[in-house]
C-alpha cells in the first residue's frame, strides 16, 4: 500500500515554507520602509509570524522525510535510492544528506534557526537583515519545491517527496502501478561512516552562518549605517569561520579514513569550492578587526563579506549543477537545477554589487596612511595574502566554467584542469602558507603597542633566535632537506614562537584575549603537520626495482602496489608485510572473524561458527553459535612487522556493492604518535570468476593417517555418520557420512568436512569442502568398509592473494592537533566578541 | 606614491601572475591523434583524453589485458573521433573498470603507446538508479 499522506503532507510543508518565506521577506521589506512606528510594528509582527510559520514548515518537511526513510516507505524515490532495510538507524540520518534535496533542506533548516536567533537578539537590525534572510530562504526552498508550472512546462525545484514510479521510467510501473520494492538500494557505503553523520550538518551550518555577516553588511549599506553593522556581524563571522573550518576538517578526516587516494586533501573541485570561501571569510574577519581598532579597511571589509557569501553560492553552483563533469572524480547527479542555481547566484551577486556601487561614495574611508610599524598594516597584508591564496585556487577550479561560457558563445574551449592537481596547487599554496606564517608571526609584535624601528629589533631578536634553535632541532632530528620544506618549517616555527610569546603576555593580563594568539599557533602546528605528512609520506609497499609493464613499452615503472599471497611475507621498506586472510566483521561484537571459521547460511546476514572463534585472545563465539555479520564487507588482515616486532595489524576493507558500481575499498590506519601506517586494498581476488582447479588427485587413507595436499600436511581425523545436512534432516533410509580432515597451514590448522551421501539407496552425492585460505578442495570420493579406508579427492588452486598499497605518514597528528587548537582559538575570540557585541 | 598604491600594484601583479601560471599549467582535452602529434613534436605535458572502452557488437568490453602479476593492465579506448588506442596503466585494474561508460585518461604518448598516469571512471548509473530491481 502506498502511503500517500505523509508524502503529500511533506510536499505541502515545502510549499508552505516557500510561500511563508516570501511573505516574511515582503513584510520585513514593508517594515523597513515605513516610518510610522505603529504600522511598522504591525508589519514586523506579521513578518515574524510568517518567519515562524516558515521555520515550523521546514521542521515539518524534515520530520516527514525522516518518517519516510525511517519506516522504509520504498514507494518514495528518496527512501528507495538512499536507504535500505539493513541500514542501522544511526546511518539513516546520513540518508538525508546523500541526496541533493536533503542537503538543501539541511541548509534551509540551519538558516531558519539562525534567523530565529537573529529576530530575538537584534531588534534594531531585524527588518533589513531579515529581508535578506527570508529571500535566501525563498531561493533555497524553491530548490526542493518540485512543482511544474502548467503552461510554460517549467519545473521548479526537485521535491524529495516524489514517488518512485514518477521518478523512474521502469516498465514495471506500467504493469503494476502500485508496485513497491521490498528493499531500497541502500546508502552509499562510503557514507556509512561516523564522520558522515556529523560532517554535512557541520559544513552546512558553516554555509548557513556566512549569511549573517552578508545580511548585516547589506542592511548596513541599505540603512546607511556603514560602520555600525560590523559590531554585531563580527562574532557571527568568527563562529562561521570556526564551524566552516571544522566542517572542512571533518571532511578531510573522513576522506583520509574512508577514501583510498592516500590523504586528507586532494585539491578536488569539491574541496576547493569550500576552501576558497573559508579563506576569504578568514580574511574578512581580519579586516573587520582592523576596522574596529583603527577605522580603516571598511570598504575592504564590505567587499570581502559580500565575496564570501557569493563564493558560497558559486561553490553551490559548481558542485550541484553538473558543470564540473569530467573535471572531478566525484559523481554529481544533475537534478536539472542548473538554471535555478544560476538565477540564485546572479540575483544576490547583482543585488549586492549594485547596492555597494550605489552607496560607494557615501562609505566613509580614512585618508590617513597606515604606518609599517602598526599592527593593522601587517594584518591587512595578511588578509591580502589570504585573498590571493583563494584566488589562486578558484581560477583553475573554474576551468570547466570558462569552457561552458566559451561554448555558450559558439566557440570551443578544450581547457582541462592541471593534470597533477596535488602538485600544481601545492607548489603555490606552500609559498602562500609561508607568507601567511611570516606576516602573522610579525604582526604579533605590534599586538598591544606601537613599536618603532629601534625597539622592533630588540623585540624581534629573541623570537628569531628561539625559532632558529627550534628549527635546527627539528631538521636535525627529522632530516628535512628539500629547500621549500625547510622554509615552510622555519615559517611554521616562527609563527608558533612569536604567538607563544604573545599568548604568554596576554594570558597574564586577560585570558579571554588569547583567542587570536592560540588560533595562529594552531595554524603554525598544522602547517608543520601538513609539511611532514604530505611531503614525507612514503609508500611502504614501493617496489623500486623498476619493471617493464609490457614488452611493448621500454620504460620501466616503479610499482606502488604489492601482490601478496596468503601467509607469504614480503619485505619492503624495512617492513615485513604479510597477508593473513579474509575476515568478516561481527555485527554485535567488536572483532573480526575468519571467513574459514564460519559456515554461510541461506540468510546472508547470518553465519554459524565452525569452531570456537577468537579475536585477540578473546572468545567471541562458541562452536555452532549463529551470529550476525555484514556480508558485503570483507576485511583483509595485513600484518606489518619490523624484525620480529609486530608494528601493526591492519584490516583494510573491500565492499562489494552492485548498486554502487561494484567495488569500494577503504583503508585501515594504524595511528601512532609520530606516524600513521595506512593500508588499502588496490585489487582483491575476484571470487566470481572461474576458478582454475588442478586435476583431481586421489589418496586412499585410514583415519589418523597423514597425507599431503597442495604441499600442506593433512590428517584424516575421523569419519562419522550424520543425520542432517545444513539443517535438512535426512530420511531413515538415507546414509550420510562426514569426514573430518585437518590441514596444517603456515599459521593455523584448518578443517575440511566433505560429505558422502547415499540417497534412496542408489543415488550417490558428494559435497566437497573448500579451505579458501589454502586453496584446497577435498572431496570424499569413496568408502571402503572392508579395509576401513577412505578415498579422498584433492584439488588445489592458486593460493588466495590481494594487492595492497601501504603508506607511512609521519607526524600527521600535528595537523589534527593544530586545527584543533585553531578551532579553540576561534571559539575564545568568538565568545569575547559575542559578549561585547 | 602611497603605500596602499604600491600594495595595489603588487596585488594586481600577483593576480596576473597567477592567471598566467594557471594558463601555463592547465591541461587540455584532446583526441588521440592530437595527443600523438604533441608527443612527436616533443611536447610531453600531460593531456586529458575522454573516450569509451572498446566493445564487441554484443556490448562486451574487449581488449582489457591484465599483466601477469595483476599489478598493471592495458585496455583499448575509443576517443570521440572513433580512433582506437591501447592505453597502459601502471596500477591494478579497478574491479568496476569494465562497467564504466566513460573513461578519462590523463597522461601522454610514449613510443606509440599511451601511458596513463591517472584514469577517471564515470559510471553514470553509480549514484542514480535507472530502473528498479524488482527481484528483491
Amino acid at each position: 500500500m502506498i502511503h500517500y499522506f505523509v508524502g503529500d503532507l511533506g510536499h505541502l510543508f515545502v510549499i508552505v515554507s516557500f510561500v511563508t518565506s516570501l511573505v516574511a521577506a515582503f513584510a520585513y521589506w514593508k517594515a523597513r520602509t515605513i516610518t510610522d512606528v505603529g504600522v511598522k510594528q504591525a508589519w514586523i509582527n506579521n513578518a515574524r509570524i510568517a518567519f515562524y510559520a516558515h521555520t515550523f514548515a521546514v521542521i515539518g518537511v524534515f520530520v516527514a522525510l525522516f518518517y519516510i526513510i525511517y519506516n522504509h516507505y520504498f514507494e518514495y524515490h528518496y527512501a528507495y535510492s538512499h536507504s535500505s532495510r539493513h541500514l542501522p538507524a544511526h546511518y539513516m540520518v546520513s540518508c538525508f544528506w546523500e541526496g541533493q534535496e536533503g542537503s538543501f533542506l539541511l541548509w534551509i533548516f540551519w538558516q531558519a534557526l539562525i534567523g530565529v536567533v537573529i529576530i530575538h537578539t537584534q531588534k534594531k537590525w531585524e527588518a533589513p537583515v531579515m529581508v535578506v534572510f527570508a529571500l535566501v530562504q525563498a531561493f533555497l526552498a524553491s530548490m526542493i519545491l518540485g512543482i511544474v508550472i502548467p503552461f510554460a512546462d517549467l519545473k521548479i525545484g526537485s521535491s524529495p517527496f516524489i514517488l518512485l514510479r514518477d521518478a523512474l521510467n521502469d516498465p514495471i510501473f506500467k504493469i503494476q502501478p502500485n508496485f513497491i520494492p521490498a528493499d531500497g538500494s541502500g546508502l552509499n557505503p562510503l557514507l556509512q561512516n561516523y564522520w558522515m553523520v556529523i560532517h554535512p550538518p557541520t559544513l552546512f551550518l558553516g554555509f548557513a552562518l556566512t549569511i549573517v555577516p552578508f545580511a548585516f553588511c547589506i542592511a548596513g549599506l541599505w540603512e546607511r549605517k556603514y560602520s555600525e553593522w560590523i559590531k554585531p556581524a563580527l562574532p557571527w563571522t568568527l563562529l562561521g569561520g570556526a564551524i566552516l573550518g571544522l566542517g572542512i576538517l571533518m571532511g578531510g578526516y573522513w576522506a583520509y579514513e574512508t577514501l583510498n587516494f592516500g590523504g586528507y586533501w586532494n585539491w578536488d573541485p569539491v574541496e576547493n569550492a569550500v576552501y576558497v570561501p573559508w579563506l576569504i571569510l578568514i580574511a574578512s574577519i581580519h579586516t573587520m578587526i582592523v576596522y574596529k581598532n583603527n577605522q580603516t579597511a571598511l570598504k575592504t571589509s564590505i567587499i570581502l563579506v559580500i565575496s564570501v557569501f557569493i563564493l558560497i553560492l558559486y561553490s553551490t553552483f559548481l558542485t550541484r549543477s553538473g558543470i564540473l563533469g569530467d573535471a572531478s572524480v566525484h559523481s554529481f547527479t544533475d537534478l536539472g537545477l542548473s538554471g535555478q542555481l544560476l538565477i540564485y547566484l546572479l540575483f544576490f551577486t547583482i543585488a549586492a554589487v549594485v547596492l555597494a556601487i550605489v552607496r560607494w561614495k557615501e562609505i566613509p574611508s580614512s585618508e590617513k596612511e597606515v604606518s609599517i610599524y602598526s599592527r593593522e598594516f601587517w594584518i591587512f597584508l595578511g588578509a591580502t595574502t589570504l585573498c590571493l591564496m583563494g584566488f589562486q585556487v578558484i581560477i583553475p577550479t573554474s576551468i570547466p566554467v570558462y569552457n561552458s561560457i566559451v561554448g555558450l558563445f559558439g566557440g570551443t574551449s578544450n581547457l582541462a584542469p592541471p593534470a597533477d592537481q596535488v602538485a600544481f596547487y601545492s607548489k603555490f599554496q606552500l609559498w602562500f602558507g609561508v607568507a601567511i606564517a611570516l606576516l602573522s608571526g610579525t604582526a604579533q609584535f605590534f599586538w598591544y603597542k606601537r613599536i618603532d624601528k629601534s625597539k622592533l629589533k630588540k623585540e624581534l631578536l629573541p623570537t628569531v633566535l628561539i625559532s632558529l634553535v627550534v628549527f635546527a632541532l627539528i631538521i636535525s632530528i627529522a632530516g628535512i632537506s628539500i629547500p621549500s620544506y625547510l622554509v615552510l618549517t622555519l615559517a611554521g616555527v616562527y609563527i608558533i614562537v612569536s604567538n607563544l610569546k604573545v599568548l604568554w603576555s596576554v594570558f597574564k593580563i586577560k585570558p579571554s584575549l588569547s583567542g587570536g594568539a592560540l588560533a595562529h599557533i594552531g595554524i603554525g602546528i598544522a602547517l608543520i603537520g601538513i609539511m611532514f605528512s604530505a611531503g614525507y609520506s612514503s609508500v611502504v609497499s614501493l617496489n623500486n626495482t623498476g619493471m617493464l609493464i609490457s614488452t611493448e613499452l621500454s620504460t620501466e615503472f616503479n610499482r606502488d602496489n604489492l601482490l601478496l599471497f596468503i601467509n607469504e611475507p614480503r619485505s619492503m621498506a624495512g617492513y615485513d608485510i604479510e597477508f593473513l586472510g579474509e575476515r568478516f566483521e561481527a555485527k554485535n561484537k567488536s572483532g573480526y572473524v575468519k571467513k574459514n571459521d564460519v559456515l554461510l547460511t541461506p540468510d546472508p546476514y547470518q553465519v554459524v561458527a565452525k569452531q570456537d572463534i577468537f579475536y585477540k585472545d578473546k572468545m567471541l563465539y562458541a562452536k555452532k553459535d549463529t551470529f550476525e555479520i555484514y556480508p558485503e564487507n570483507t576485511y583483509y588482515e595485513i600484518e606489518l612487522r619490523k624484525g620480529d616486532e609486530v608494528e601493526a595489524v591492519l584490516y583494510p576493507r573491500v565492499q562489494i556493492n552492485e548498486a554502487m558500481g561494484g567495488f569500494i575499498a577503504s583503508p585501515d590506519i594504524n595511528r601512532g604518535a609520530v606516524r600513521d601506517l595506512y593500508t588499502h586494498v588496490s585489487a582483491p581476488m575476484n571470487r566470481e570468476a572461474e576458478v582454475e582447479w588442478s586435476d583431481l588427485e586421489e589418496v586412499k587413507v585410514k583415519p589418523g593417517e597423514q597425507f599431503f595436499v597442495n604441499d600442506y600436511v593433512a590428517v584424516l581425523e575421523d569419519v562419522k555418520r550424520i543425520d542432517e545436512i545444513q539443517g535438512v534432516t535426512l530420511r531413515a533410509d538415507d546414509v550420510a557420512v562426514q569426514a573430518n580432515v585437518s590441514v596444517k597451514g603456515e599459521r593455523d590448522t584448518y578443517y575440511a568436512d566433505p560429505i558422502f551421501l547415499i540417497k534412496d539407496k542408489t543415488q550417490v552425492g558428494r559435497i566437497s569442502s573448500e579451505i579458501n585460505d589454502l586453496g584446497v578442495k577435498i572431496t570424499l570420493l569413496n568408502i571402503h568398509p572392508e579395509t576401513n579406508e577412505f578415498t579422498l579427492g584433492l584439488n588445489a588452486r592458486q593460493k588466495d592473494w590481494v594487492i595492497i598499497k601501504a603508506l607511512e605518514k609521519p607526524f600527521i597528528n600535528l595537523l589534527w592537533l593544530g586545527t584543533g587548537i585553531l578551532i579553540i582559538g576561534f571559539s575564545i575570540a568568538m565568545v569575547r566578541r559575542f559578549k561585547t557585541a | 606614491m602611497k603605500k596602499s598604491h604600491i600594495l595595489a600594484i603588487v596585488v594586481i601583479a600577483a593576480a596576473i601572475g597567477i592567471i598566467i601560471a594557471t594558463a601555463g599549467d592547465a591541461s587540455t582535452y584532446v583526441n588521440f591523434s592530437q595527443a600523438y602529434e604533441m608527443a612527436s613534436t616533443g611536447n610531453n605535458t600531460s593531456i586529458h583524453v575522454v573516450g569509451q572502452l572498446k566493445k564487441d557488437p554484443s556490448g562486451h568490453v574487449i581488449g582489457v589485458k591484465n599483466s601477469s602479476d595483476n599489478l598493471s593492465f592495458s585496455f583499448l579506448l575509443v576517443d570521440d573521433k572513433g580512433e582506437e588506442q591501447k592505453v597502459f596503466y601502471n596500477e591494478p585494474m579497478p574491479p568496476d573498470f569494465t562497467r564504466s561508460e566513460n573513461v578519462v585518461v590523463i597522461g601522454g604518448f610514449q613510443e606509440n603507446n599511451f601511458v596513463a598516469n591517472k584514469i577517471l571512471l564515470k559510471c553514470p548509473s553509480k549514484y542514480q538508479e535507472q530502473s528498479v530491481n524488482a527481484g528483491i
